[in-house]
Formats: structure tokens, sequence, C-alpha cells
């Protein structure tokens, strides 16, 4: 169904989720809380359920794992039909992460990310590689962390592992119910990132709900905008639904500033980069400080061996040094890649040089980025955006899915 | 002097001193496993909860000493009667202390632990009963606190350990070696009490998760 350059056997058509006019009536209630939705997940897609609080949005997600039991309907997993299975055994085949991670807080890091490949019966050994190669995966060091308790780890290092646990039996399918919203924005960000980064790795079916339109922009290769019954009032790719909202309901959820969350599209990997002087630690700074005059920059990058940015240092602080020092600067303003350009802003703004640092793989330095970069990607955007959407990742086929129930 | 009495008959006292200690200990394990099997049944529903919660309360206002006498009818003398009185008493703090364990313990972690894909059955021992022990393992040390007495009252219905030696005291006060009688069955329980205690804080250290335990 896309033309993804990634090889097709990651993504099998297996995980693609179909909803199939599913209703939850809950006894007493005269409204139903999802009123006859029909939902396509496509496979390997990141799709963001979205709406006010109340809309049904969690609810429509539960049905997917059947945490919730739907009134009517049918849910499809590929071309397997669901609804009647055991739920524990469907569950098992789809990750499920929640605020703050749910972890078990009796449980080490590693039982935690443990417990589904147990149950599925893997052997002790594969289990532990298993463990290690995730935390890996999540950006927590296995030695350091495997042992550890959730009380003793971050918020952000707690969600994390609740993503790695969620991944332990490499489920095709992923359910995410807000699961960056207990936790500060700079965090958030972050988590953001590294879960477009995971997905450009595992390339799962995941189903991610949040009441953050932002998020949702950041994220989602599809959003669906629910209102109060799970009706679905746009489902459409982030660009369409910035440029053309269906009515007035989803303009208002969007708000205001539409222009500049066109800057949520556009990553950093889709503008060019600037380069930089570079020096590594034991340098004469003058070496490194006459490089930069000659090159005309205001600042040097210090990489250490393994091409991770140190720190970054302006002409003023190497003219006062005699040898670079390894010592590690922990406010770089430093971005990934796969950052939106309005991330990457947002940390330009805070530092000194005005620019941010980009690393790549293994967080090795790739370039730098700067405002003038993103005042011209704004520039470039709303010229395409008069014109098609000729990069959106998938075609119309699977776009307006019909908007169902339409009783009202 | 008073320890003569003690000398004297420490065979006794040591023997009564061990029958005291295994009739609580071994009623406690019972108590447990039943305070818990009712508290697995009960904890989901509110109105069962409310029932449980309730019977433990007026449980513990019937007079040890009254049950132990009415149960000599159906019963008899003996250890039936006083296992089944110490028992009785066991089980009610244990059980509050199960519900509200249960009970207390945060939603959505049940939750993850059923959108993964583990049953009704697993999540309740693996999960559920793990982050509630702590809670249930205080009901148990208060249990044992108070059976320790309420054991010694079974000696009223010829029970095993020292409550023989406080009532013997008790029925010739003014006797030789009376005063001393009482003393050694009270004192006895006290040190009972205290070592049962720090053997329950120990079995606490071994099995509640460093990942739960208070203040690291």
């Amino acid at each position: 169904m896309s033309e993804n350059s990634s090889p097709p056997s990651e993504i099998p058509a297996s995980s693609r989720i179909l909803l199939d006019q599913v209703t939850k009536r809950y006894p007493g209630q005269s409204k139903p809380a999802v009123d006859g939705i029909t939902l396509e997940i496509p496979a390997g897609k990141m799709v963001m359920l979205v709406g006010p609080s109340g809309c049904g949005k969690t609810t429509t997600l539960k049905m997917i794992n059947r945490l919730i039991e739907p009134t009517e309907g049918r849910i499809m997993l590929g071309d397997e039909d669901v609804t009647n299975i055991d739920g524990d055994q469907l569950r098992r085949r789809m990750g499920y992460v929640i605020q703050a991670g749910g972890l078990f807080p009796h449980m080490s890091v590693a039982a935690n990310i443990a417990i589904v490949p147990k149950m599925l019966g893997w052997s002790k050994d594969r289990i532990q590689t298993r463990v290690d190669e995730l935390l890996e995966l999540v950006s927590l060091e296995p030695d350091q962390y495997r042992d550890r308790f959730p009380r003793e780890l971050s918020g952000g290092q707690q969600q994390r592992v609740g993503v790695a646990r969620a991944l332990a039996a490499d489920p095709p399918v992923l359910l995410m119910d807000e699961p960056f919203g207990a936790v500060d924005p700079i965090t958030r960000q972050r988590l953001q990132d590294e879960l477009i980064r995971i997905q450009e790795e595992v390339q799962k079916t995941i189903v991610f709900v949040t009441h953050d339109f932002d998020e949702a922009v950041k994220l989602g290769d599809w959003i669906v905008i629910f209102s109060e019954g799970a009706h679905i009032v746009q489902y459409d790719t982030p660009e369409r639904i910035l440029n053309a909202p269906a009515n007035s309901f989803v303009e208002d959820f969007i708000g205001a500033g539409a222009g500049l969350k066109q800057l949520t599209l556009n990553r950093v990997r889709d503008v060019e980069l600037a380069p930089a002087i570079t020096g590594s630690p034991g340098e004469k700074a003058a070496d490194v400080l006459s490089r930069i005059k000659e090159a005309g920059h205001g600042h040097a990058v210090i990489l250490d061996a393994h091409k991770r940015p140190l720190s970054w240092l302006s002409r003023r602080q190497l003219s006062r040094l005699d040898v670079i020092p390894a010592t590690q600067d922990h406010n770089l303003p430093a971005v990934i890649e796969g950052s939106t350009l309005s991330d990457a802003l947002d940390t330009m703004l805070v530092s000194s040089a005005g620019a941010a640092l980009v690393t790549g793989r293994r967080k090795a330095f790739v370039g730098v980025i700067t405002v003038e970069v993103v005042m011209e990607a704004i520039t470039r955007s709303r010229k395409a955006s008069s014109l098609a959407n000729g990069d959106s990742p998938v075609g119309t086929n699977t776009g307006s899915i019909g908007v169902q129930g339409g009783t009202e | 002097m008073w320890w003569n009495f003690v000398v004297d008959r420490w065979p006794q006292v040591w023997f009564g001193s061990w029958q005291h200690f295994s009739l609580v200990a071994q009623s406690l394990i019972l108590a447990t496993l039943i305070a818990l099997l009712i508290a697995f049944v009960v904890y989901g529903s509110p109105k069962l909860s409310s029932v449980a919660n309730g019977v433990s309360a007026v449980g513990l206002t019937i007079p040890s000493f009254a049950l132990i006498g009415i149960l000599i009818v159906p019963f008899g003398f003996g250890v039936t009667p006083s296992v089944i009185v110490v028992t009785f008493f066991a089980i009610l703090p244990i059980l509050r202390n199960a519900v509200v364990g249960l009970q207390g313990i945060d939603r959505a972690i049940v939750e993850s632990a059923r959108g993964i894909g583990m049953g009704r059955m697993r999540t309740l021992l693996t999960i559920e009963f793990p982050l509630a022990w702590p809670i249930i393992l205080t009901g148990v040390r208060i249990s044992a606190q108070m059976v320790m007495g309420v054991a010694a009252v079974t000696a009223y219905a010829l029970g095993p350990g020292l409550g023989g030696f406080i009532f013997s005291g008790l029925s010739r006060l003014g006797g030789a070696n009376a005063i001393e009688s009482v003393w050694v069955g009270v004192v006895g329980v006290v040190i009972l009490a205290l070592i049962l205690d720090l053997l329950l804080v120990g079995l606490g250290r071994l099995t509640i998760s460093r990942g739960i335990r208070v203040g690291k």
C-alpha cells in the first residue's frame, strides 16, 4: 500500500488493523461511548487518535486489544477476525504502553521487559539477549539499568522501559495510550524523537492516543480527529489536516499558529545543514582558533573519538584555553536528524550560538542547523503546501476511510 | 528467690513455651492462608469487601475467653478448640490488611498487566499479591502479637502453652509460688511475642521486593 523503501518483510500486511462498525455501549448510558466506528490502521504506520477528553479515543484503542470488549462489530488483525479469540492471547501479540510505562514496581527493569517473552515460553538465554537488545534500542545502557527497579529511574527512563517492554516479543502492533502525558516538556520532546527513531528501526503498526494535537502532528503518519462518541471528523495526513481542515471543529482543535505547526512536519534531515569546524581534545586551542578564523566561523565543535560532540567552544572561550579539554558539556544545544524543525528552533533559541548541533547514528556529529535554515524551510513549505502534497508518505487510498455512524 | 521457681521447673517452662510458640505459629500460617483466600474472593467487589471488613471489626470485639468457653461444648477440651480460637482471631487483622492492600494497588498497574496479556489469576498471583504483600505482612505481625495473648487464654480449655502457668497461679493466689507462676506465664508470652515479631521482620526482609521496600 505504500512505496516505502524498507524491506517488505518488515511490515507484514497481517499487522493491518481494521475496526469494522464497532460500537461500545455502557449499560445505563443513552449514547454509545463509541458509535459504529470503521477505522483502518495501515500496516507499519503510526496513526494518532486525537480528540477532546471523553470523545472515546481511549475506548477505541482499548477495543483493539479487547481490554474493553466491543458491544457490536468486528475487529480484524490482517485477515484474521480476532473479535472472539482468547483476549489474553491477543494482547500478547500487541504491545501496550500507558502513561509512566505502567511498570511493575516490584520487578527489576529486566524482569519487567521479560514478562511477555516468559509467558510465550522463550528460553532464558534468548530472553536475556532480547532484554539487552531492547535496552540498547531505547538508549539505556544494559549493564547500568538491567537490575534497577522502576523507582530508581526518572520518569523518562520509566517510559523508555515501558516501550521496551511493549516491544519485547516483537509484536507487529503497538498500542500507546497517552504514554508521554506525565513527563515534563523537555523529556517529552526527547521521548518523541526517540519514538520516531525507534519506529524507523522497527516499523510497527502503532496506534497512539493523545490529546495533544502538536504531538499528533509531530509523530503521526496519519491523524484521526474524533468528536464525541468517537465520530471521525477527519482522517488524513498531518499536512492535509493543517492545510485543509475539514470543518471548524478541526480548525478549533488545531488552534492558533497553524503556520508554525508546519515546522513540526519538517525534520532536520530534510534541510541542508551547515558544516562546522571540528576539533578534538588534546589539540592546541590556538590551532583550532586559527582554523575557525580562517573559515570565518564563530565556534568550533569538539568531538570525542567516536565523533560525538563534547562541547561547542566560541572564539572567546578558545582564546582563553591552552589545550582543548575532554570535558562533556551537558547543556549542548543538540538535536537529532529525526527531530522536527520546531523542536530544533526551540533548542537553538536557548543556545548562545543561535544554532544547534545535529547528531545522527550513535550520537555522531553531522552538522549544524541555523535559524536561517529554518526560516528558509518555512518559506519553502508555505510554497509547497500551496501546490500539491508531493511527499506525503501514503497516497489517498488508505486515507478517507468513510465516516461511519453518520446518524447525526 | 523467684528464679528458683523457673530453675526448678525449667523443663515445664521450656516445654510450655515451645508448645505456645508452636500453637501460635501454626495457627498463624493457617490464618494467613484462609485470610488470603477470602481476600482474593472479596477484594474485587466493594460490597463483599465491606462485609469482610465489618466481620473483622465485629469479630475483634468478641471476648476470646467467652469464645473458648463456648467451643468447649462441641469440640471438647484440648488442642482443637485452642487452634480454632487462635486461628479465628488471627484471621481478622490479616484479612483486613489483605483487602486494603489489594484494593490500594494502582489500577494503572493492574491494567497494564492485563494489557500485555496476563490472565486474571496470573495478574493476581504475580502482580497484585506481591505488591500487597508488605501490607499483608504487617497484618500478620499485628495478628501474631494479638494471638500470643489469646493463646494463653486457651489454657482454660486445657490447651497447650504458657497459659497453664497463668491459670494455675491465679487459681491459688496467696499460695506458695502463685505470683511467680503467673509472672512466668506473662513474661514468657511477651518474650515469645518479641521473638516471633523479629522472625516476621526477617521474613519481610527476605520476601519483600527491593523495588517496593520502604526507605530503600
